[in-house]
């Protein structure tokens, strides 16, 4: 029953076909059998998910269910759970059980979804490919020597090994799309403030959006759905309605226009992955796509404009972190002087990307350089905006690769900063302009995984969504599962 | 040589919102530690600041009532630095847009003229909470209650020349806060405080001396005795050939000296951005309108119309007009009794405040009613009790005693005016009193005070003191 869709196990509920306890069950055994290999897992929540199963069978059998009563998924451990650890990846919160539910958390409860547990991520969500997590690296379940991407290294690992139905993550400059991509699922980042912020723990607050790591574009939207639209504990989500994503995704297929910026298929990227995108290019120009070469001229900025803005905002989101109220506090660390008990605590607290990423956070917005290194990132950033903005004139989506290659392995990178980032260059555009943005299998190179991504307008996420579904409706590099977790 | 003090003012007023700025706790001051905290106060993993709207419409009835400008837009920015009783590390304040800026007010100086105080900024912020050191042992306690309560901090440009121009304006500020109902401008509860920045110069010099801030005063009288004494090191500094550095220093009320508490090279880099967190406010001129139309009649008005409509001094339309309530208490007596406003004035600054001072109250909890002190000063007016009766009654009624009628009753103080009674009463005291008679007599007519003094005591205080004074000069026939 771990092969079928988020979708198809929803039928089978409803009709009864299947319980959500079995399910649950079932999922539960899948992790207790696979995660000690794949270390996708920081907590599983194995009594209170079997208690909420109860409850949606109940739900289910009264009839009052809705798309997701009953279906096992996880939440990536940086949105905070009441009464379960939410550590965030790091040594900082590994004592931090939340006092209350992130919003996405409640709604998605409140649908009846099951929660098996919190998932593996880089450290605060800064890494791409899990390395930097306080709980060890995730591996991939196509080739477990690799990364599966990162930061929601873990939620994109136990889709794609199928532990659970589905899902979610965050994506500040690829952590949703990268990890999809590496790991041969579908992952989706919608427009900034779509999502509500409040109870995922802030990397880079203007950045930070809340989205799906799934098997298709048609379980995405079933979960985008329940988990989008305004919420008055954030300031800076959309009070837009929420389409009925999962209604728009079936409708026929338009003819639309994709727009593909010729300077992604640079150097850069390699030729297998380019060949493997020009194919899946080609099924949409047969489902009626008419394709359209175009040109993002600043979206070479987008690399150091990200690496200025996203440590500014975390150095100061990260100053709560002090070992007072909560978190991490170093041995004897109160009976230190106030400025040895910070550094302590700090610096065993934290590790050493996140210290990196502080670094430069404080160093950018300090006196003397703000102007040079903040102020200049603010305006590379209007830039790429405006870049989108006109081709967004021109076309309806703007298709390219999600990564330069597919998975590379753990540790190959980690001695190589930039190397790293360098990794997210397809992807930070969409976080700097508040684009949605998806990722979508569309191929395999040497065996790996590749992903296509596609890149809307603000508030195009039924757009997204329904093109990757008719795609998805004509191909099957989707419904491969890696070897050994069929 | 004569030097010239230069003075600007940064007072924080808090303002009299029910729940703090950012999240939904309650602001109410003296509750159990912690206990008004919630999780966004707290600083927890994952919240968010949610603007509380009132202490927006708070800040555009400040910028209204000093003519500032109301920015269409103004950006909330985080000002980072660690202190335990900053929970997120960083305070949301106001950086590079104000909510409102450039405005002035006048304030009253000594010779009776005015002066326009300009008024840079006032900018919205939260408020620390607060570190407890003593009590825990060499350790130190936080309380984090007042942690996001909003603060409206008031910049002044450096137009103020003495201590005595600072603490005027200080209190025209905290008059004018308490009339806008925007702040309970409670000091000893930390609701106002403000912050100095000092410098001298010589006298005619126009370039400014280098400055240091003085934290913290929480008194109009430490505002002047700080003020006074840091001007008085520099001066001494300066004298003695010696240069001022620019730092931040701290007031000692016990000793009377400010020391340093910080130079300018160990000053916080506050590292400045715009918080992603919140929007930037947006007040649209309809708002502006609104509020405009909530806007009371301002003390500088008031005490115009006072002078004009009631006929009194600047001095004692400024008494009385200092704060609203006792304002709208003076206008009630007025409007109760047909003993004038002078009358009134001289009863409202003179007796009742007395009274208030002496028991520790505030206008609002007054033992004597409008009304009441309005019918007590009719039975002055009509001649039913004498002034110095009326004190006796007020003190009566003040102290529960009953109504003014009931107490005059009760005490039998009706004024005599009966002119057979008084003539009596005379006639007893001229018979009694046969040297001051001669002397008055003989010239020495100050000993007519000495002879009413004596009708008055005959009377229990009750004669009609200008019936005694007609029948005794009638009498006693006049002069040579």
């Amino acid at each position: 029953m771990h092969k079928q869709t988020l979708a198809q196990v929803a039928g089978d509920l409803r009709a009864r076909r299947v319980s959500a306890t079995e399910l649950t069950r079932h999922f539960l055994e899948r992790i207790e059998r696979f995660d000690g290999e794949l270390n996708a897992f920081i907590t599983v929540t194995k009594d209170r998910a079997l208690e909420h199963a109860a409850l949606a069978d109940r739900r289910l059998a009264k009839g009052d269910a809705t798309p997701l009563t009953g279906i096992p998924i996880a939440h990536k451990d940086i949105f905070c759970t009441a009464g379960v650890k939410t550590s965030c990846g790091s040594r900082m919160l590994d004592n931090f059980v939340a006092p209350y539910d992130a919003t996405i958390v409640e709604r998605l409860q409140n649908a009846g979804a099951i929660v098996l547990g919190k998932t593996n991520m880089d450290e605060f969500a800064m890494g791409s490919s899990n390395e930097t997590s306080y709980y060890g690296p995730v591996r991939n379940p196509w080739d477990r020597d690799l990364v599966p991407g990162g930061s929601s290294g873990g939620s994109a690992a136990a889709v794609a090994a199928r532990l659970v139905v589905a899902a979610t993550g965050t994506d500040t400059g690829g952590s949703i799309r990268q990890p999809a991509a590496l790991s041969g699922i579908t992952g989706i980042k919608p427009t900034y403030g779509r999502v509500s912020r409040s109870g995922m723990i802030a990397f880079a607050s203007s950045l930070d959006q809340a989205g799906t790591l799934t098997q298709t574009a048609e379980d995405a939207a079933l979960l985008l759905e329940v988990m989008a639209g305004f919420d008055e504990r954030d300031s800076t989500s959309l009070d837009e309605p929420v389409p009925r994503y999962s209604q728009l995704v079936n409708e026929p297929w338009e003819k639309i226009t994709i727009g593909v910026p010729e300077n992604f298929f640079d150097d850069g990227l390699d030729p297998d992955n380019a060949a493997a995108l020009r194919a899946a290019l080609a099924e949409f120009e047969k489902l009626g796509a008419r394709l359209k070469s175009l040109r993002l001229d600043h979206i070479h900025l987008s690399v150091p404009a990200y690496y200025v803005v996203a440590p500014a905002e975390a150095s100061s989101n990260l100053s709560r972190f002090d070992g007072v109220r909560y978190g991490y506090q170093a041995e004897d660390a109160i009976k230190d002087d106030l400025m040895t008990f910070y550094m302590r605590n700090r610096g065993q607290g934290f590790g050493p990307e996140v210290k990196r990423r502080i670094l430069t956070g404080t160093y950018v917005l300090s006196a003397g350089y703000f102007d040079a290194y903040y102020l200049q990132a603010q305006k590379a950033r209007q830039l790429i905006s405006d870049d989108f903005a006109r081709a967004f004139a021109q076309v309806d989506i703007v298709a390219g690769p999600t990564t330069p290659a597919p998975a590379f392995g753990i540790g190959q990178k980690t001695g190589d900063p930039i190397q790293m980032y360098l990794n997210d260059i397809y992807t930070i555009g969409a976080n700097l302009a508040g684009l949605p943005a998806m990722s979508l299998p569309c191929g395999f190179v040497r065996g790996l995984p590749v992903g296509l991504q596609l890149i809307g307008p603000h508030l195009s996420e039924a757009r997204l969504l329904k093109a990757a579904h008719h795609l998805q409706r004509v191909t099957d590099w989707h419904q491969r599962i890696p070897g050994g977790y069929g | 040589m004569q030097w010239e003090i230069v003075i600007g003012l940064e007072i924080h007023t808090q303002l009299a919102t029910a729940s703090k700025i950012f999240s939904g706790a309650p602001t109410k001051y003296g509750a159990a530690p912690n206990s008004q905290a919630s999780l966004v106060d707290l600083g927890y993993p994952g919240v968010l600041p949610v603007l509380n709207r009132q202490a927006v419409i708070m800040a555009i009835k400040f910028g209204l009532a000093t003519g500032c400008k109301i920015a269409p837009r103004s950006v909330f920015a985080r000002k980072n630095y660690f202190y335990p009783d900053l929970p997120k590390g960083y305070q949301i304040s106001q950086y590079e847009l104000p909510i409102v800026h450039d405005g002035h007010i006048q304030i009253a100086l000594s010779d009776g003229m005015s002066k326009t105080i300009r008024i840079t900024r006032a900018h919205l912020e939260e408020d620390a909470g607060k570190s407890l050191h003593e009590d825990f042992k060499g350790l130190s306690g936080i309380d984090l209650n007042r942690a996001g309560t909003p603060l409206l901090e008031i910049v002044s440009q450096p137009d103020l020349r003495s201590t005595a121009e600072a603490g005027a304006y200080m209190r025209k500020i905290h008059t004018l806060v308490r009339y806008l109902d925007i702040s309970d401008g409670n000091m000893q509860e930390g609701s106002f405080r403000c912050d100095a920045n000092v410098s001298v110069r010589p006298m005619g010099k126009r370039e400014l001396g280098t400055r240091t801030e003085l934290k913290n005063l929480n008194s109009f009288r430490f505002v002047e005795k700080a003020i006074e004494i840091e001007a008085q090191r520099q001066i001494d500094v300066l004298e003695g050939g010696g240069t001022i550095r620019q730092e931040t220093r701290l007031y000692d009320p016990d000793r009377n000296e400010t020391r340093t508490m910080r130079s300018k090279e160990e000053a916080n880099d506050y590292r400045y951005f715009p918080d992603p967190d919140l929007l930037p406010v947006r007040i649209e001129p309809a708002l502006i309108d609104e509020v405009a139309a909530t806007l009371p009649e301002l003390p500088d008005r008031k005490l115009e119309r006072f002078v004009r409509a009631y006929a009194l001094s600047g001095y004692d339309a400024g008494v009385l007009t200092a704060q609203r309530a006792l304002a709208d208490y003076f206008e009630a007596v007025v409007a109760s009794s047909r003993g004038g406003a002078k009358l009134a004035a001289n009863w409202v600054m003179g007796e009742l405040t007395a009274a208030l001072n002496r028991d520790g109250l505030e206008i609002g909890s007054t033992r004597v009613a409008a009304a009441a002190l309005g019918a007590l000063l009719d039975k002055i007016a009509d001649g039913t009790i004498s002034g110095k009766i009326a004190k006796e009654v007020f003190e009566a009624v003040w102290n529960g005693e009953g109504s003014v009628e009931e107490v005059i009753v009760k005490r039998g103080l009706v004024q005599i005016s009966d002119s057979a009674r008084i003539d009596a009463l005379v006639d007893d005291v001229i018979g009694a009193n046969p040297a001051q008679v001669e002397q008055y007599r003989a010239g020495k007519t100050q000993v007519l005070g000495f002879l009413v003094g004596q009708v008055m005591k005959a009377s229990g205080g009750k004669a009609n003191p200008q019936q005694v004074n007609d029948a005794l000069r009638r009498k006693l026939g006049a002069p040579p």
